[in-house]
């Protein structure tokens, strides 16, 4: 006799879904239905082609009203697909929705096995596991989390930016924190847009000045997220305020500190324009910078390097807005729901030296390219070398730290776009011949082919074959060319190209501290760094942790259109729990039995969120249900088994492995 | 009693039965991933989901044993990444200890493994699976259960034992 607890009027309806040909191909869903048949308790055994369809469902909720049932079990997909869904069907039937479980026989059984026999073993062992399992569900009552209506979003880019104006137009307080001293992002670096060629400023800077004015939105630049404490609805955030030496609440940004600054030309290197021109000590990082405030790099001004500057700024400086003593400030607060919009770093393509970036003055890359066109940029838009010459010719390489097994694999999605626009705007200022080296071109999306067909006719030629060597052209004592060498696969020819100038089309990656953000928000990220949505499909901008929202290219590379459409769906989410008011929680949490708690005390120092405290007057530990996360390490370290965890019980534990070894009781040790 | 192995198709090598414990939010996210993505592996195991491989009691992993498993695998999120900030720690410390319990048992304690899989590592899944698998089967069955059937014979037909017993 296997063990079985000692509840008799146990009820259990058994029901595995064929997913289609999901699971039926590989498992034997008839014998399973047989086998469950004939198990203990078992008063009903079916199978069904869509268990999560609405049919599927009614059949559960039918045969709970017609046969008295009182445990549902069904073998499906993953409890992450479809356990809300059969939960529901349990609860509008009438019975409390945790005595149900679930089966995971698709993505942990037929798509990952190829013998049938094998597949079906391993089902039947897993339904039994659950049909012992679910005699000792108990009924339970989901918690209710309040969820504080305040919203953090966590970097100031188009997706940041985006996302925090949704909120705040409808009336949600919102606090968005950029690391650096302006937000704006990569966009704001951009000349011109792919496919429509509007300006990235002329469409940007509007929504960055209504963020600046709206009464919604508390804007902290120059800082970072330093800790993240609580849970769905009640987040704790620190926030390191960088100091930027000038008071914020006097700076009129007038600029006329940069003006007097002692170094009478930039001598450092500039951030916003990468190097391309220099700034001085204090500054702005651009033009339309939000919030228009100077910043002063301590790294680089005379003041704090020797202090002996003659601080020709305080003298200029009408409003008294310097001030060299600033200290960082860390600012507690209080939020319900995260939106991470941390975005992208771009590929370092120093990183592959055979196209000699770094090395050769002519390589540049696309963001660089974007400077240089842009009309605010280093060179005033002039697309000029960095001897002042104008190229005639041009090289565009694809792919530059993309689709690569060296580097990085994935596909940027973005290259083939914004090269086909940087070709174009290099054309129209220079009239140079632009030669595109590609491996595919790839440009899906509204407008976005139509847009490369209308290039390709303006005369930008494209060569399909990727670049194997970029070298200094020496033949006839010549001239300082580059000469791009590659296989035009088309032809079947190796062909050498002799141009001005290399643009190099750089992929996009995770942001290089993406681990140690993704540790402190507790989210998951894949191998390379982009953070995980909890379903690529159906949850796209849901992590696994309640209340933290993803947007933008922090999840993966992708264009400003759908950045955006990405940055309102995350801000519909954290709308929907706000204005829901609260969220049901898993009632995971654990519990002390008091009789049988001897006092030991080995589960408070265990406990990682200091639920567990000691009752003095009894001499019993205690858990806080509020604080309890449901991890259930206290549960598995008390030694007199006094802590029990609701949903992995012990014996619901135990009874899963008597089910998955087929283990049977003899008589005398019953 | 283990559930006799041979099968309709006649004669079948031995499989090993291994009873994985696997944390919601790492271990068990790479195996649901391992399915997206069709990667195939030994149909040995039989996964049991935890919320946290802190939650794994050492005595689920005897009991396992006890029961007719022929290897234990736990699988958790890695050092530093842990969903409950430091469970799996926890279930390190127990698992080291634990090792050494086994080994004493007279159980090899290569048929108990810990792993870190994070939730994108999904081909991991597959090469511990296998890994697991390969390992176990060439250590042969543990079948506790039937030992303890025969070592129950054995002290019921000894007298010697059985005053030991009264003492």
């Amino acid at each position: 006799m296997t063990n079985q607890g000692n509840n008799k009027d146990i009820r259990i309806g058994f029901y595995i879904c064929h997913c289609g040909t999901n699971i039926a191909s590989t498992v034997d869903v008839q014998k399973v239905v047989e086998f469950a048949s004939k198990l203990p308790k078992v008063v009903v055994s079916r199978d069904y082609k869509y268990m999560c369809s609405d049919p599927g469902q009614e059949l559960i909720q039918k045969d709970i009203k017609e046969l008295g049932l009182n445990r549902i079990v069904v073998a499906a997909c993953s409890p992450f697909l479809h356990e809300k869904t059969f939960r529901n069907a349990s609860s509008q039937a009438g019975l409390n929705q945790f005595y149900f479980q679930m089966v995971n026989t698709r993505e942990q059984n037929s798509w990952v096995h190829l013998d049938p026999y094998a597949s079906t073993e391993k089902a039947i062992d897993l339904v039994r596991a659950a049909i012992y399992r679910v005699v000792y569900h108990k009924p339970l009552e989901q918690k209710r989390v309040p969820i504080h209506p305040d919203v953090l979003v966590v970097g100031g880019g188009i997706a940041g930016i985006h996302a925090a104006l949704t909120l705040a137009n409808a009336g949600k307080k919102v606090y968005l924190v950029e690391r650096e001293p302006s937000i704006g992002g990569h966009m704001a670096m951009f000349d011109k847009t792919f496919p429509t060629l509007d300006c990235a400023a002329c469409i940007l800077t509007p929504k960055m000045t209504a963020v600046k004015n709206h009464p919604n939105i508390t804007l902290w630049t120059y800082s970072e997220v330093i800790g993240v404490d609580g849970y769905v609805g009640n987040f704790k955030v620190k926030v390191r305020r960088k100091p930027r030496y000038i008071n914020e609440d006097l700076c009129i940004g007038c600029l006329d500190c940069i003006e007097a600054c002692v170094y009478k030309e930039g001598r450092f290197y500039d951030e916003f324009n990468l190097g391309l021109s220099k700034r001085k000590p204090v500054y702005i990082p651009f033009p339309q910078a939000v919030p228009l405030l100077v910043v002063i790099d301590p790294e680089t001004c005379i003041q704090f390097k020797s202090g002996k500057c003659k601080q020709t700024c305080v003298e200029v400086c009408e409003p008294n807005a310097i001030d060299f003593t600033q200290k960082e400030r860390i600012e507690e607060i209080e939020v319900g729901t995260i939106i991470i919009a941390t975005g992208f770093q771009t590929f370092d393509p120093k990183k592959i030296p055979y196209y000699g970036y770094g090395t050769y003055p002519n390589v540049y890359t696309a963001l660089e390219v974007e400077r240089l066109i842009n009309a605010s940029g280093p060179t005033q838009g002039q697309i000029v070398l960095r001897d002042g010459t104008r190229p005639k010719s041009i090289a565009i390489i694809h792919c530059v730290g993309s689709r690569d097994k060296n580097t990085n694999q994935w596909c940027s999605r973005v290259c083939c776009l914004y090269s086909i626009k940087l070709a174009h705007l290099l054309k129209e200022r220079t009239e140079a011949e632009i030669y595109n080296f590609y491996i595919d071109i790839r440009t899906p999306g509204k407008m976005m082919d139509e847009f490369f067909i209308r290039m390709k006719e303006e005369g930008i030629k494209f060569i399909r074959g990727r670049v194997a060597d970029i070298y200094p052209d020496t033949s006839n004592g010549c001239c300082g060319k580059l000469v791009v060498k590659a296989e035009d696969t088309l032809v079947g020819e190796i062909i050498k190209v002799p141009v001005d100038m290399v643009v190099l089309s750089i992929g996009l990656e995770p942001r290089a501290d993406a681990q140690e953000i993704r540790r402190m928000f507790n989210i998951t990220c894949s191998t390379e760094g982009f953070y995980i949505e909890r379903h690529p499909k159906l949850a796209p901008v849901n992590t696994f942790t309640d209340g933290i929202f993803l947007a933008g290219c922090c999840q993966g590379p992708k264009d400003i259109p759908d950045t955006v459409a990405q940055a309102g769906a995350a801000a519909a989410e954290a709308l929907t729990l706000i204005d829901t008011g609260y969220i049901e929680i898993e009632p995971n949490t654990a519990f002390v039995l008091e009789d049988d708690c001897s006092g030991c005390k080995s589960c408070i120092p265990l406990c990682p969120y200091t639920a567990i405290s000691f009752l003095e007057d009894k001499k019993k530990a205690f858990i806080n249900e509020v604080l309890c996360k449901g991890c259930g390490t206290c549960v598995a370290a008390c030694p007199s088994g006094s802590i029990v965890q609701n949903l992995f019980e012990d014996e619901e534990i135990f009874s899963e492995i008597v089910g998955v070894l087929n283990y049977t009781y003899h008589e005398e040790e019953v | 009693m283990m559930e006799n192995k041979s099968n309709g198709n006649g004669q079948k090598e031995w499989q090993p039965k291994i009873v994985a414990f696997f944390c919601n939010w790492c271990t068990y996210t790479a195996a649901d991933s391992a399915g997206v993505s069709r990667i195939k592996y030994a149909p040995n195991i039989r996964i049991i989901r935890v919320m946290c491989s802190g939650r794994v009691d050492p005595q689920f992993i005897l009991d396992s044993f006890a029961k007719g498993a022929d290897g234990v695998l736990i699988g958790g999120c890695h050092p530093g990444d842990c969903h409950y900030q430091e469970g799996n720690y926890k279930c390190l410390r127990r698992f080291r200890l634990l090792q050494r319990v086994i080994n004493s048992f007279g159980i090899e304690p290569e048929r108990l493994r810990l792993e870190w899989i994070s939730a994108s590592e999904a081909d991991r899944v597959r090469v511990v699976v296998n890994e697991m698998v390969n390992q176990v089967k060439a250590l042969g069955p543990l079948a506790l259960p039937q030992k303890y059937e025969e070592l129950k014979k054995e002290i019921e037909h000894h007298p010697v034992t059985s005053e030991i017993k009264e003492e």
